[in-house]
């Protein structure tokens, strides 16, 4: 009973939550980010049930609204899906959970505006990675990237005009995903995946399937912040209230770049277009332009975003390569950017509740936080790729993809982006545990509220737990997904 | 030639333009709706056929060739929510700007949010 409904549960949870928590608000605040932390877990309990049931190879079909497909909708858990909901759902869960302190301290009286807006978020993120209809992803795209424009926006005033800039750049790049679907549509006649994926062969020589493909691509790459297309998201990471930065930065790239994986890879293989061949490079040049921006940052959220921008690239080229162990790297850091970029946004969101400001200078004055600043060097050294953190052993699978591709420059980016990371990831670090400490030493005060500790530490165990059982969740997850379709 | 694609395109060209090509931020706006109603257009162009009917079918068996495609007006019915959600988020954004900053020309918020959020040696 509950298993057929398992590829719904986590939106339908999520979606609740973010209905309940303006209701339950009524009555009391606090019982409101409660409610919301709530569904957050819930819908990760439902994702990891979800893996569990896929795990080795499954698929669960669910038809929505008893409409089958292809004329429904319908929500496909396969590993891939089940993988990629979990590490949102999951990261989505630790952030909410813990964001009450931060949440207080940004949005004072307003803090079910911030837990409603969130859960909607997820909602359209576990969307986009569950559905298997195109039209269906752009609503859950568009779901999602409502609400975080509001989010964003909702920081002081400079986030205005970067929450401005996110929405216009976010909507071109849903609009033109919406038309290359249209051209697909008008093309094929259909928008469930499945069914264009096998009528794709037919039409693979019009140029409107190229433009399809284009169109879609283009659109995608927007708002995963694909360099050179990532304009909107180091003013939008950046400004954001603390609260909203330990959860979009790690799960709002994440949902699209799945998308882009699944339409591409999976449904429309454009074999015969240079489609992967100019995602490879792409990604490329994001890994090693986005590091040299975060290295002359001197605000220590903008490093964090200009990083995103780097690591994004990272999964990017990881798609464009397709073979095996490219596309198995990585799938893998989109799980593992997400817990890292959740953690050290978190920590320095714990540090500016404290701190003058965001700058590196401002972190280095606060008194030494041993227990962030340890959760930070974990973070920092997935970030790096050192074993055995989890992001050594994406990068490592995705070296091995490139030096399988035969494609030696990418080599070398993935080498200078891991690098570059050292040296920015080091100044961040330098800054937090090398302090001139002028608000004077002891007595020793809290580091930073218990709960966010909390988190930090799970996130900080869940980096090392990743990159120790990365042998399971590649065999039984990955691998087969990735086997796939790999070249 | 097929006219109404033709001027689909030049819709969404035209929305494209404005968005880059306009410092203020209400035009940008402006450009930024025409060029999803333009997206609008293109799908609804795919149903339409000449003397089609209206897809309202009696009972029993029919022949579906003159009924035009509901599904693409379905799917638009959809995208003009998002879009009016999208419009609405905009204006109010660009509500709080205006109170912000006292301007909504592009380049006047960004000299005032770099003259308030950057030291003056930082780099960009």
């Amino acid at each position: 009973m509950t298993r057929a409904h398992l590829p719904i549960l986590p939106v339908l949870l999520t979606l609740a939550g973010a209905l309940l928590v303006p209701i339950v608000a009524l009555a009391s605040r606090r019982a409101a980010g409660v409610v919301a932390a709530g569904a957050a877990i819930a819908a990760a309990i439902a994702a990891l049930a979800g893996v569990a049931q896929v795990a080795g190879g499954g698929v669960l079909r669910y038809a929505v609204g008893g409409w089958a497909a292809p004329w429904g909708i319908e929500l496909v858990l396969d590993p891939l899906s089940a993988f990629t909901s979990a590490a949102i759902a999951g990261v989505a869960a630790v952030s909410l959970a813990s964001a009450g302190p931060g949440a207080r301290a940004a949005f004072e009286g307003t803090t079910p505006r911030f837990y409603a807006l969130a859960l909607v978020v997820v909602t359209g993120l576990l969307g986009i990675t569950l559905s298997g209809d195109l039209f269906n992803v752009f609503v859950f795209l568009e779901i999602a990237a409502i609400a975080s424009y509001a989010l964003v926006a909702s920081g002081a005033a400079p986030a205005l005009a970067a929450g401005f800039r996110y929405l216009v750049l976010g909507t071109v790049g849903a609009s033109f995903y919406l038309l290359g679907v249209g051209l697909l549509y008008a093309l094929t006649g259909t928008l469930n995946m499945a069914d264009l994926a096998a009528r794709v062969p037919a039409v693979s020589a019009s140029p409107l399937f190229a433009g399809g493909v284009a169109f879609i691509v283009v659109g995608l790459a927007i708002k995963v912040a694909l360099f050179p297309l990532h304009g909107w998201l180091p003013d939008a990471y950046t400004h954001a209230p603390p609260p909203v930065a330990a959860l979009l930065p790690a799960v709002a790239t994440k949902a699209p770049a799945y998308a882009l994986a699944r339409t591409l890879l999976y449904v429309l293989r454009p074999d015969e277009l240079p489609v992967t061949t100019v995602l490879a490079w792409a990604g490329g040049a994001a890994v090693v332009v986005g590091g040299l921006f975060a290295l002359r940052q001197t605000d220590a959220r903008r490093l964090l975003a200009y990083s995103s921008v780097s690591q994004m690239g990272y999964i990017v080229l990881g798609l464009g390569l397709a073979n095996s162990s490219a596309l198995t790297g990585a799938y893998l850091h989109i799980l593992n950017h997400a817990v890292m970029k959740s953690s050290l946004f978190m920590a320095v969101g714990a540090l500016m509740l404290s701190a003058r400001g965001p700058s590196l200078g401002a972190l280095a004055q606060l008194a030494p936080r041993p227990l962030i600043g340890a959760c930070m060097v974990v973070a920092a050294l997935s970030m790096v790729g050192v074993p055995p953190a989890g992001g050594f052993f994406s990068k490592w699978y995705l070296l091995q993809g490139a030096i399988e591709a035969g494609q030696p420059v990418l080599v070398a980016a993935i080498l200078l982006g891991s690098l570059l990371a050292a040296v920015y990831m080091y100044r961040l670090t330098e800054a937090v545990w090398l302090t001139a400490g002028d608000e004077g030493s002891p007595p020793r005060q809290r580091e930073a509220p218990p709960v966010v500790l909390a988190a930090l530490l799970v996130l900080a165990l869940a980096t090392l737990g990743i990159g120790l059982t990365n042998e399971v969740i590649v065999e039984r997850l990955l691998a087969p997904a990735a086997a796939a379709v790999a070249r | 030639m097929n006219w109404p694609y033709v001027a689909g395109v030049l819709l969404l060209m035209l929305g494209l333009y404005t968005m880059i090509a306009q410092r203020n931020l209400l035009k940008k706006l402006v450009g930024m709706t025409i060029f999803q109603t333009a997206i609008i257009l293109f799908f609804l162009l795919t149903s339409a056929k000449r003397d089609g009917r209206l897809p309202i079918v009696p009972p029993g068996p029919v022949d579906p060739t003159p009924y035009m495609n509901p599904l693409p007006h379905a799917l638009m019915l959809t995208a003009i929510v998002v879009m009016v959600a999208t419009t609405g988020v905009a204006l109010a954004l660009l509500i709080r700007l205006y109170a912000a900053y006292g301007s909504l020309e592009e380049n006047v918020i960004a000299e005032r949010v770099a003259a308030e959020t950057l030291p003056p040696d930082a780099p960009r």
